[in-house]
């Protein structure tokens, strides 16, 4: 079944006539994602091309999910504009919405925070890699990739990894992919010290869903998101879970390029996190390079 | 009023008048009453006689202040703050920081002023108030009576409390800060309520909006390599060992730094190159990283996701052809067209060590150096 997306999933891009967003959802278009609209004030009317893809583009959020049908968006706006693109994907009823925009200034996202309380909206991210359910096809085309990626490194499978960190999510990826046990989906929750989603959010997704049968949770310093997400798996979570947390060598209160990556007041070390995690009885991978093994040690697979 | 030198320092002093004037170093760090200057000089601030401020300047500027903060490397003191100096009845302590279990601003104050509030915190946790405000409702008249009613103001100076932080909390979102700190607020003798010291921390992310909060940075309080990278848009932070790094993505960049470690070696540096590094920023990070003495072999480690790895891998040997290489080079590249980034790698004739994964890279960093 995979988590939150899969391959029927119909994706639309808030920023896909920028650079950055245009490149990603042409990515997303060769991946085999249902990408079915792309929003960008002033632009309705336009058509986004890529090979036979003719994407319409839309003035608002609104207009495209009603016109396509669209359930997911992908925001790639700038930071200035993205918590109001945030809030206009929740109002036109969007049931994920999937924040790669990096740099959001943390007064907007707490009102963003504050504001989506109640509705039944997901959001994902900031200052995220975003999603993928791997498709079945070769480099496990077909799948559905919303955000930034690279598609080519997944396979179809039965470990659901959650991350903070966008190029760990991908070390995680590829060492499941090489040792042959694919992943239902993976989430990049982002590195900001606001963000939609949780770890303790997507363990519980992940242990409802029967295609997942071992999960992957990658942290780093910083809050005390892993520790909450721990305490909860140890009591309730029936999978294994194999965990790496980054940061062990950072200096206290420095932000080590992710806003939330910060140890302050002797608050939110690796240390910390890691001791709480193999609490729960979590398997902890001591480098990243070991995340796989570590999965291997969890769920005595071969 | 600040002042740069001690003359300057003495006709401030001289302009404030009364019986006693407070001179503070200006540095970026806290606990300067308790701190030590390398010059043997007890004391970050000090209470003086009008007409002795210059004399105490001189022993503070161009001075420099080792305090709980700052380490043992301490921070030069470049300027000091000259102050009235007000006869206090009561020292208060009231911060407004970001509170990331909340996703809310939460109000911070305690009785106990003028101290270590992380110390009040431990030991004793009862007088320490929290109240956390709505993002959306923001502060309301009833939580600022709970705050002034807890620290025991009374009459006018309730009053005033009131006004002051209703201001605060006003400052404290207008400028994007994600930390305001007063410490000492104090009642004054003669009733008045004032914030004696200040420090502030402003969320980067929301910089773009304030250019005025930009105008302050001080580049002479950080670190000159720090500085530099900032200019290339590359996330470095300077570190004690001597294996360098460059990383693309922080988290894989964190996770580098641990695995020097792990394997024995201790890392100089946390650089994150970011997911669109260009050839330029490559080069402008070798020569960040090489302009570190310390710096004896380097690890770059790279998981090209989408970014081709031939891209890297030229960039890489251009920026070695471009500031030379003088020490052992370890190299490990994954992903995106890896074939031909490795290929390019070898073709090259610099004098670099290929990596099969992250644990064999990092095991050879550290073997390059014992060699």
């Amino acid at each position: 079944m995979a988590i939150l997306v899969d391959e029927n999933t119909k994706v639309l891009v808030q920023g896909i006539t920028g650079g950055f967003g245009g490149r990603h959802a042409k990515l997303s278009l060769d991946y085999g994602t249902q990408l079915v609209a792309g929003v960008t004030p002033g632009k309705g009317g336009q058509t986004f091309d890529h090979g036979d893809h003719k994407v319409p583009v839309f003035d608002t959020v609104e207009q495209a999910a009603r016109e396509t049908g669209a359930t997911a968006s992908a925001i790639f706006v700038p930071p200035a504009f993205a918590a109001d693109a945030i809030m206009e994907s929740v109002d036109a009823g969007m049931d994920l919405v999937v924040a790669i925009t990096e740099g959001i200034p943390v007064r907007d996202m707490m009102k963003v925070k504050a504001g989506i309380a109640g509705s039944n909206a997901r959001l994902v991210g900031p200052n995220c890699p975003g999603l993928v359910t791997p498709g079945r096809g070769e480099h496990s085309q077909g799948g559905c990739r919303i955000g930034i990626s690279p598609g080519y490194i997944h396979k179809r499978g039965r470990v659901g990894i959650v991350s903070r960190s966008g190029t760990l999510t991908y070390e995680g990826v590829w060492q499941t992919t090489q040792l042959g046990f694919g992943q239902s989906t993976c989430v990049g929750i982002g590195g900001d010290p606001i963000n939609g989603t949780s770890h303790l959010d997507a363990l519980q997704l992940f242990n409802d869903d029967d295609e997942t049968e071992a999960i992957i949770m990658i942290g780093e310093i910083g809050g005390t998101a892993e520790e909450e997400a721990a305490a909860w798996a140890g009591e309730h979570c029936k999978k294994p879970i194999a965990a790496f947390i980054a940061g062990s060598t950072a200096p206290p209160g420095r932000r080590m390029g992710h806003a939330g990556a910060i140890v302050s007041g002797g608050k939110g070390t690796a240390q910390a996190k890691k001791e709480s995690l193999i609490a729960a009885g979590i398997t902890v991978a001591e480098t990243p390079a070991e995340i796989g093994s570590a999965l291997v040690e969890a769920t005595g697979w071969r | 009023m600040v002042a740069a030198t001690p003359e300057e320092a003495g006709t401030a002093a001289k302009e404030l008048g009364g019986e006693r004037v407070v001179v503070k170093s200006q540095v970026h760090a806290g606990g300067r009453g308790k701190g030590t200057f390398k010059n043997g000089f007890q004391g970050g601030v000090h209470l003086v006689a009008p007409a002795e401020a210059a004399e105490v300047a001189a022993q503070m500027i161009g001075q420099t202040l080792v305090t709980k903060q700052t380490g043992e490397a301490g921070k030069l003191v470049r300027k000091v703050m000259i102050g009235e100096a007000v006869e206090i009845n009561h020292e208060y302590y009231l911060a407004i920081l970001m509170d990331r279990a909340t996703c809310r601003p939460v109000i911070v104050a305690s009785t106990e002023g003028g101290m270590d509030i992380e110390e009040v915190a431990e030991a004793t946790p009862e007088k320490i108030l929290r109240e956390h405000i709505h993002p959306l409702m923001g502060l309301q008249p009833f939580e600022v009576r709970k705050l002034s009613a807890g620290l025991g103001f009374k009459g006018e100076p309730a009053k005033q409390f009131g006004k002051l932080l209703s201001n605060l909390y006003r400052l404290f979102l207008e400028c994007d800060c994600s930390m305001v700190e007063i410490n000492p607020l104090v009642e004054t003798t003669d009733g008045r309520v004032l914030a004696l010291d200040a420090k502030f921390n402003f969320d980067d992310n929301a910089l773009f909006r304030h250019p005025e909060i930009v105008e302050f940075r001080d580049t002479d309080e950080e670190d000159p390599r720090e500085v530099e990278a900032s200019k290339h848009s590359l996330n470095y932070i300077g570190l004690d060992g001597n294996i360098a790094c460059l990383v693309n993505g922080a988290g894989l960049a964190m996770a580098t730094m641990d695995i020097i470690k792990h394997y024995g070696g201790e890392p100089a540096n946390f650089l994150d190159v970011g997911g669109g590094a260009t050839q330029e920023q490559v080069a402008a990070a070798f020569k960040i990283i090489l302009s570190d003495d310390a710096v004896k072999a380097i690890l770059v480690n790279i998981f090209g996701g989408i970014m081709d790895c031939d891209v890297i891998a030229h960039g890489v040997v251009a920026a070695c052809r471009e500031v030379g290489l003088p020490i052992p080079l370890v190299v490990r590249l994954e992903g995106n067209n890896v074939a031909a980034g490795k290929a390019t790698l070898a073709a090259s004739d610099l004098n670099l060590i290929a990596a099969d994964d992250l644990a064999d890279a990092a095991e050879k960093a550290v073997a390059s150096i014992a060699a």
